[in-house]
C-alpha cells in the first residue's frame, strides 16, 4: 500500500534557541511599547529594548546579545510597520555599531566598569552609526551634524538610565520573581 | 473595602521601587564614573557645534571684483554670466555651489568641484568670475578664506 507521507522538516530547537527568543520577544515589546511615545526629534528614543541586550550580554555573551539585538530591530520594524523604510536601516547602523561597540567594551576590566559604562558606550554607537548612515544615504549635507549634540545628549543620558537598569537587574537575585498571591 | 490597591501589585511596585536593593550608585564602578564624566565633557564640547555660524547659506558670484549675484543655498538651480572671455555656469544645490563650466583653458574652477563652507572661494581667472560662499555670520566665522 502506498501512502503519501506529508514530509515534514523540523529544525533541531535547543535550549540556546528558547533562551534568545524569549529575550528577543522582551526587547521586541519594549520597542514596540517605546513606538508610542511621542519623540522630540525623530531618532531620540530611549532604546529600551538595550537594557536586553546588556543583560544578555553580561549573562550570555556578545553572541547571544547579538542574535537578541539584530532580531529586535528586524521583528520590532516588522511589527511597527517599518520594515525596509528608512528607520529600519537606521536602527539597523544603530545597532550593527553599538554591537561592535561592544564587542570591545567586553574587554574593559570588570573590576572598574559595569553594564553602565558598556550602555555609554554603546549609545554613543548607535546615535555615530545612524548619523553617518543619515549623512550618507538621506541628507547628503552636512548639517545633519548640527544635531550631534542633541543626539550625544540623548545618548548619554538615555545609555546611562539604561545602563542603570541593566545593572539593577543583573545585580537581582535570578530567583527573585514576585509572587502575586491570588484570592488574599 | 480596604485597600484599593490589590496585595499582589503592592508586592511589585515595593519591588519596582527596590526594596530588598543595594542603592543605585553601587552600582556604578570608579570607571563607569570616569567613562560618565568623560562623555559628559564630550557632551558639552560637541555644543558649540550647534551654534557655529560655518555653515554656507548662500553663494557670492563676482565679475571684475563686483558682486553680480546672490544666490540662496536652499534651491536647486543654476546661473549663467558673461565674463571677459565667454559664459560661466554656477550651479547651486542644497548646501553647496560649484562652477559647472567656465571658458577658462585650464579649468582650475570646474576641477575644484563643489564648494561647502563658509567662505570657500572658486576663481575663475581668465573669465574674471569668482563664486564664493558666505555664512549665517559675518563675523562669527571660523575662516576668513577657504581654498583647496
Amino acid at each position: 500500500m502506498m501512502r503519501m507521507t506529508p514530509s515534514t522538516i523540523e529544525l533541531p530547537v535547543t535550549a540556546d534557541d528558547y533562551r534568545i527568543a524569549r529575550y528577543a520577544a522582551a526587547a521586541i515589546a519594549l520597542t514596540v511599547g517605546e513606538a508610542a511615545l511621542p519623540s522630540p526629534l525623530p531618532g531620540i528614543k530611549p532604546g529600551l529594548a538595550n537594557i536586553i541586550v546588556l543583560v544578555v550580554l553580561a549573562r550570555y555573551g556578545w553572541r547571544d546579545a547579538a542574535w537578541v539585538s539584530l532580531l529586535r530591530v528586524v521583528a520590532g520594524s516588522l511589527v511597527i510597520g517599518q520594515f525596509l523604510a528608512p528607520g529600519f536601516f537606521l536602527a539597523l547602523a544603530g545597532a550593527v555599531c553599538s554591537l561592535a561597540v561592544l564587542a570591545l567594551a567586553q574587554r574593559l576590566p570588570a573590576r572598574f566598569f559595569g553594564p553602565v559604562s558598556a550602555s555609554v558606550l554603546a549609545a554613543f554607537a548607535h546615535i555615530g552609526g545612524q548619523l553617518l548612515l543619515a549623512r550618507v544615504w538621506l541628507v547628503p549635507h552636512d548639517g545633519v551634524f548640527y544635531l550631534l549634540p542633541l543626539f550625544a545628549t540623548a545618548a548619554l543620558v538615555f545609555g546611562a538610565i539604561n545602563g542603570l537598569v541593566a545593572a539593577r537587574l543583573l545585580d537581582a537575585p535570578v530567583a527573585a520573581p514576585v509572587e502575586v498571591k491570588d484570592g488574599s | 473595602m480596604k485597600s484599593s490597591v490589590p496585595d499582589g501589585l503592592r508586592e511589585l511596585l515595593a519591588h519596582a521601587a527596590g526594596a530588598g536593593h543595594a542603592p543605585w550608585r553601587t552600582l556604578l564602578k570608579p570607571g563607569d564614573w570616569l567613562l560618565l564624566l568623560a562623555a559628559g565633557m564630550f557632551v558639552a564640547a560637541s555644543y558649540p557645534l550647534l551654534w557655529r555660524g560655518g555653515t554656507a547659506d548662500r553663494a557670492i558670484v563676482k565679475r571684475d571684483g563686483q558682486v553680480v549675484t546672490e544666490l540662496a543655498l536652499n534651491v536647486a538651480r543654476k546661473y549663467e554670466l558673461t565674463g571677459a572671455i565667454g559664459t560661466s555656469v554656477i550651479e547651486v544645490q542644497p548646501g553647496r555651489a560649484r562652477v559647472l563650466s567656465d571658458p577658462g583653458p585650464r579649468q582650475y574652477c570646474v576641477q575644484q568641484g563643489w564648494l561647502t563652507r563658509a567662505n570657500a572661494v572658486a576663481i575663475c581667472a581668465p573669465n574674471h568670475v569668482t563664486l564664493q560662499l558666505a555664512g549665517r555670520s559675518g563675523q562669527n566665522d571660523a575662516y576668513d578664506t577657504l581654498n583647496y
